[in-house]
């Protein structure tokens, strides 16, 4: 159960950082993005997945959070 | 002309082959030939990794990272070096990183305040003398601002409670106390120390101020340079520029910098991060925490001033636009002059770089400004992410060394025969013993500023002097034969 960061870089993607390993990554789909439910699974750049309980509304960015690996 | 990515893979495996089968495995994945078309780093380099037992390699301990590097710059807090006598003394002072002020009275880096453990101390705990050596602080300086207590490695290893002393001594005297748990044993390099400094202060400095009515009246332009550590005056030179532009510079991280800096930081409108490896952690969480976003840039060489300038004035209104472009112009031709000057006497020499977390990618530009080409670059400490933002400032086959040891170095000096090499004070004299141009690029070899428009003329001047100085050709080990008349007449 990793602590990461979500943010918004430059271009406007969803960047998922994870500080202990220095990971920097984009993430490519999530699947919860309404205005009603937020989070769920999610697919980073390097093909590698991690779980987010949904949120009900979407968070305010940036935000640090513990995501789950699968 | 660089080699080109097959010619870096064999130099590698040459040089690797001198280590004992396991450790040529472990190297090897440190050092790489560069390919700038790379976005990630992780599937090709290993980095942030523990040096191998055996070999000597250039890295320094998390104390050095916070004490040295974040913290020592501090101006106006008593930076307490608590364990034994030697971590204090041998980095007071040594960094150049500039202050203004009176020592004593408003600048306190200059002196070596230490606990001097002895025996007794690791044996009874440190916290009475500690609690102790505040009284005294405070009493002795009574204007500084604050106490930072950096641990040296016994604190960690008897399990001192700094914390609650810090605590307990923050209520008596009235100041900001920080507890710094850097003990060097923590982490494989100085980082992890940049990294507890940085979280340090986040915890114990940085929300002072929160929900407190704001001392000061906000602007629009109001920003703070991070991760800037006035090396020689750089801070000064990046800070006149932004002020050029019209922005309003509300806190230095941490060259020149001071507690009431620091707290009013919460307040401005954009991060400036210089040094990335160092200050990403702050400037982070200030954006999480604060809403303050956080931009990368690069005052080395005019190229990239140019392109860092417009960066940072595309995140505010058209008067900054307009002041960046007034500015860039204004200083285009005292450039064009300095490079009219040196670029002929320095065109196409080529550069090694080995030096800490930001400058073996920032420095690139300025040299391809003076024509000189960077034919391996290396990180002391740098993490992987470092490594993404290095592939592409670098040319295509170029060597990359993470956590280089100083035989490879060597080896590498000898079969690239580079024209200058630019690196740290432990590297600095086994260079000119090889006869070969050195700067010392961790404090600009006792000059400076190299930042700014005003650092590059600066930069250029020295690397001249160095690149052409006529020495180099009479530095002959006493072991080699003397080079016959003819011969140096021919040289």
């Amino acid at each position: 159960m990793p602590n990461v960061m979500l943010r918004n870089n430059d271009s406007g993607e969803l960047v998922f950082y994870l500080a202990k390993k220095d990971q920097e990554e984009i993430v490519v789909s999530i699947e919860h993005s309404g205005p009603e439910s937020w989070g769920g699974e999610m697919q980073l750049s390097d093909g590698t997945r991690f779980y987010l309980e949904p949120f009900d509304k979407p968070p305010k960015l940036p935000i640090t959070v513990r995501v789950r690996r699968l | 002309m660089a080699m080109n990515r097959e010619e870096s893979d064999k130099l590698i495996q040459e040089v690797l082959a001198v280590y004992p089968e396991e450790t040529g495995k472990q190297r090897a994945k440190h050092l790489m030939a560069n390919d700038p078309e790379l976005e990630k780093s992780n599937k090709c380099i290993v980095a942030n990794k523990k040096a191998l037992p055996g070999v000597m390699t250039q890295r320094g301990c998390a104390y050095a990272g916070s004490k040295g590097v974040v913290w020592g710059p501090v101006k106006d807090t008593v930076n307490i070096s608590h364990g034994p006598i030697g971590c204090g003394q041998f980095s007071r002072a040594g960094r150049r990183n500039y202050v203004t002020g009176f020592s004593g009275i408003n600048i306190f880096g200059d002196m070596n305040f230490s606990s001097d453990f002895q025996e007794k101390d690791v044996v009874f705990g440190g916290d009475k003398k500690l609690d102790t050596l505040i009284s005294e602080i405070d009493g002795l300086f009574p204007l500084a601002k604050g106490i930072s207590i950096q641990s040296e490695c016994p604190i960690g290893l008897i399990g001192d409670d700094i914390e609650a002393v810090a605590k307990k001594k923050a209520k008596e005297i009235g100041k900001t106390v920080v507890p710094v748990r850097c003990e060097g044993f923590r982490g494989v390099s100085q980082s992890l120390g940049h990294h507890v400094a940085n979280d340090s202060l986040r915890d114990w400095v940085i929300s002072k101020r929160d929900g407190k009515e704001p001392t000061f009246e906000s602007t629009p332009y109001d920003v703070a340079i991070t991760g800037d550590y006035n090396i020689g005056g750089d801070a000064w030179a990046s800070r006149v520029l932004m002020e050029e532009i019209g922005l309003r510079v509300v806190a230095q991280w941490s060259g020149d910098g001071s507690l009431p800096e620091f707290e009013s930081t919460p307040r401005v409108k954009l991060n400036l991060l210089h040094c990335y490896r160092s200050m990403n952690y702050i400037s982070r969480h200030m954006e999480e925490k604060y809403g303050i976003p956080w931009l990368e840039y690069n005052f080395f060489g005019p190229t990239k001033i140019v392109e860092s300038l417009r960066k940072i004035a595309a995140r505010f209104d058209s008067t900054i636009q307009e002041n960046a472009e007034r500015v860039i112009a204004k200083y285009q031709p005292t450039m064009d002059a300095i490079i009219a000057k040196y670029r002929p006497r320095l065109e196409g020499k080529r550069v090694m770089l080995f030096v800490g977390g930001l400058r073996p990618r920032h420095i690139v530009g300025a040299y391809e400004d003076l024509g000189m080409e960077v034919i391996g670059a290396g990180y002391e400490f740098a993490h992987n992410d470092d490594y993404d933002r290095t592939f592409k400032e670098l040319q295509d086959g170029a060597l990359i060394y993470d956590d280089a040891t100083s035989f490879e170095l060597e080896a590498f000096a000898e079969r690239l025969k580079p024209d200058l090499i630019g690196s740290g004070i432990k590297e600095k004299y086994v260079f000119h013993k090889m006869g070969i141009p050195f700067r010392q690029m961790h404090s600009w070899d006792y000059s400076g500023p190299y930042h700014g428009y005003d650092g590059f003329a600066i930069f250029a001047r020295d690397m001249d002097m160095t690149v052409n100085n006529p020495c180099w050709k009479n530095v002959r080990a006493p072991w080699k034969p003397a080079v016959s008349e003819d011969e140096a007449a021919a040289a």
